[in-house]
């Protein structure tokens, strides 16, 4: 039976000089995908790179030798000096552990700021690109499918989605509280990240006058000043940026807070103290939060923007309690599934079937017929049995010789559906079947060219 | 008449600070609008109280405490109306109007005796020097209005914990740039009041200068306003250090008008008023 295996570093795991380099490699380079015929023990292959996570995500037979060949593929192909040592930084999530991981990821829950609405996109650029690629077959095209459809769950019933989005806007409002008008601001945009693109996004659309970008690498910065048409900044010359700057949205990976007490409070009389407005939604904080005291200074984190939204604490508890809860109720649906791919059981539900029908139709023509003597009714038992053993025999030799095949589950999953088998272990809304048809036909055409 | 006058007046203003009060709990459109009506009726029963009390002496009603503070609540309720119809910041009235109550009831409570002679009110150089006072003081009790509204904003955006005003209030950066103005029409005004007051007294008394406690007052609580208007255009001093001084500028006000015009001896001063009187 084929494993899924989940590996990567994200956030919590690896510091951001880290993941920055690889995301970026993986960018630059060509990207991975390209070397599965190379990797001889993966058989389907995703690839997720974003700012703060990077995952492979494939299924294989042999777990430990799978792991380490696309270990040895982050390394060579991304050109990681093996002078950084990887292990500490990298988690792997096998079979269940890597659905719920991915069902997480996919519904913004393993995010940086819970909820953010980017996450599912980006997935679906990395399952787009598996397409083009021909890298997913029938496992994880199954297991996206339904990741995009708990992401979707998790949203709209949580408001866990919601809650992301209001941080935003909570941040304009509170903007709009200290500033008034903000249409003659200046905004910069420390770093990168989903939420603070996210914040940067909703401040630009409220009229501001300016934005400029300051992140570690400068092609990061290119890009994001372009989708904002904001200018770049040099990441050194931050403090001297703040100078001309009313709000700052700030979301590093940095370990220790890059703008200090000091920094500020030295800066505010070349300010002429005019107000400062600090949204720093990076964790670990990037603003100390000692900045707060400091007069006409503002700092509010990610907690704080939060609590300005009316959800409580407890409420928000339930809500990631309420997310979870569908997470696992999905991650049990997709095992069933991954188990019914499985010789065996498939043999003995397909058995099952047939022997159900039997007993039914037995019923229904003895009850028609009174008059049937014991010894009548025994030959009609006996002659629908073996009809039916007879009919079932090919079939079930057939998937008892693909039992060995790499294969085997797509004969499998295919058995499933000629039985109708399906029922119990997943229903797939017809809705949901359309647009993803939808979906596969962009991919498709996209391929082609 | 001229008494009735006075409580219509004093009773529209109770009606307004009362309207602008559940303004601020409320916020319906119409109150503002009723509550500033109100004060407007006030002002015009005052005012033709006033006229009708300066018609009868034949001078400026300003010859004692209770006069001047009468004047003074009178030029504050118009000051502000004034500034309602320029800004259409109608919360302002929430925290204004309550002043305006405190002004014209302590005018009510507080002694009728002369302060001054009739004759005193005869001169332009002491109506200069009490018009432009009064205008001043006006303007820095609405500075020291708008100080409490920015501290009270400002606390809740740093604390974290807003407050049922904070979506109420204007942000801090309007509310700051109203007490600039404030700030900055005041303190000339102040100026003119203080120059004008000194070339009376020279007149009067021979000498500009006459240590009387007044006098004093006048010059620290002149002195706050220069250094809140300096800090501000030097280093741009803003937001709550400046509302703070605002509210100590505004303090000194209230102390110099009141204590030293009961308790001190001088010649701005009841007791001394016997004897210039």
């Amino acid at each position: 039976m084929s494993h899924i295996i989940l590996l990567g570093m994200n956030h919590k795991t690896a510091p951001v000089e880290i993941r920055e380099q690889l995301a970026l490699a993986c960018q630059k380079e060509v990207n991975p995908l390209h070397m599965l015929p190379h990797l001889q023990q993966v058989e389907e292959l995703i690839f997720l790179s974003t700012c703060n996570r990077v995952e492979f995500l494939f299924t294989c037979g042999a777990v430990a030798e799978a792991i380490s060949e696309v270990k040895a593929l982050l390394r060579t192909h991304v050109g990681l000096p093996s002078s950084i040592p990887l292990d500490s930084y990298l988690y792997v999530h096998k079979d269940m552990e890597a659905v719920k991981h991915l069902f997480m990821v996919a519904s913004s829950l393993d995010s940086m700021v819970v909820g953010e609405p980017q996450i599912l996109g980006q997935l679906k650029g990395a399952y787009r690109a598996a397409v083009e690629y021909r890298t997913v077959k029938m496992i994880l095209n199954r297991l996206m499918h339904k990741s995009f459809s708990v992401a979707k769950r998790v949203r709209t019933e949580t408001c866990i989605g919601s809650c992301a989005v209001s941080v935003s806007y909570a941040a304009v409002e509170l903007a709009r509280k200290i500033f008034g008008q903000i249409n003659d601001k200046r905004v910069l945009l420390i770093g990168a990240g989903e939420m603070a693109e996210l914040a940067a996004e909703h401040f630009l659309r409220q009229g501001v006058k300016s934005m400029t970008v300051a992140n570690r690498t400068l092609e990061r910065a290119v890009e994001l000043a372009a989708r904002f048409k904001a200018q770049t900044a040099p990441f050194d010359l931050l403090l001297e940026e703040m100078k001309k700057t009313d709000i700052v949205v700030s979301s590093t990976g940095a370990r220790e807070p890059i703008i200090t007490y000091r920094d500020v409070r030295a800066r505010m009389r070349e300010r002429r103290n005019k107000p400062l407005f600090f949204i720093d939604i990076a964790v670990p904080r990037d603003i100390d939060p000692k900045v707060n005291e400091i007069d006409n200074v503002y700092v509010y984190d990610i907690d704080d923007l939060q609590g300005v939204i009316e959800f409580n604490r407890e409420e928000r508890l339930n809500q990631a309690r309420t997310a979870e809860h569908i997470i696992n109720e999905e991650t049990i649906k997709f095992r069933t599934w991954m188990e019914s791919l499985d010789v065996a059981p498939t043999i003995v539900s397909v058995r099952e079937k047939a022997e159900r029908i039997r007993q039914n139709e037995l019923r229904k023509t003895f009850s028609q017929l009174p008059d049937l003597t014991g010894r009548q009714k025994e030959a009609i038992e006996i002659l629908s049995a073996s009809i039916i053993k007879k009919l079932l025999h090919d079939p079930i030799m057939f998937l008892k010789k693909k039992a060995q095949r790499d294969t085997r589950a797509v004969y499998m999953d295919f058995t499933l559906r000629l039985f109708n088998l399906t029922e119990g272990i997943d229903e797939v809304d017809p809705a949901q079947v359309e647009s993803e048809k939808a979906l596969d036909e962009t991919f498709l055409k996209a391929a082609k060219k | 008449m001229e008494s009735l006058f006075l409580v219509i007046a004093t009773l529209c203003y109770l009606i307004g600070a009362a309207g602008y009060f559940i303004y601020l709990l409320k916020e319906r459109e119409v109150l503002p609008r009723i509550a500033w009506t109100f004060l407007l009726a006030g002002a015009l029963f005052h005012g033709a109280a006033l006229v009708m009390h300066a018609v009868v002496a034949g001078h400026f009603p300003l010859t004692s405490i209770r006069e001047a503070i009468s004047v003074f609540a009178w030029i504050f309720v118009v000051t502000y109306l004034v500034i309602q119809e320029k800004l259409q910041l109608r919360i302002l009235g929430s925290f204004v109007s309550p002043l305006a109550v405190i002004f014209m009831i302590s005018s009510r409570l507080l002694p009728t005796r002369a302060i001054l002679a009739n004759r005193a009110f005869k001169s332009g150089w002491l109506i200069a020097h009490v018009t432009s006072i009064f205008l001043a003081n006006a303007l820095f009790a609405v500075l020291f209005s708008l100080g409490i509204m920015y501290l009270l904003q400002e606390r809740g955006i740093k604390k974290k914990n807003f407050g049922l005003l904070y979506e109420r209030l204007p942000s801090l950066e309007r509310l700051d740039s109203i007490a600039r103005v404030c700030l900055m029409s005041g303190f000339p005004l102040m100026t003119a009041g203080l120059i004008t007051g000194f070339v009376y007294a020279s007149m009067i008394w021979r000498s500009p200068w006459n240590w009387d406690p007044k006098e004093v007052m006048s010059v620290v609580t002149w002195l706050i306003y220069a250094v809140l208007v300096h800090e501000r255009l030097a280093v741009g001093w803003r937001g709550r250090r400046a509302a703070w001084l605002a509210i100590l500028g505004f303090s000194a006000i209230v102390l110099t008008f009141v204590l030293t015009s009961l308790l001190f001896a001088g010649h701005h001063s009841v007791i001394s008023g016997k004897i210039y009187g």
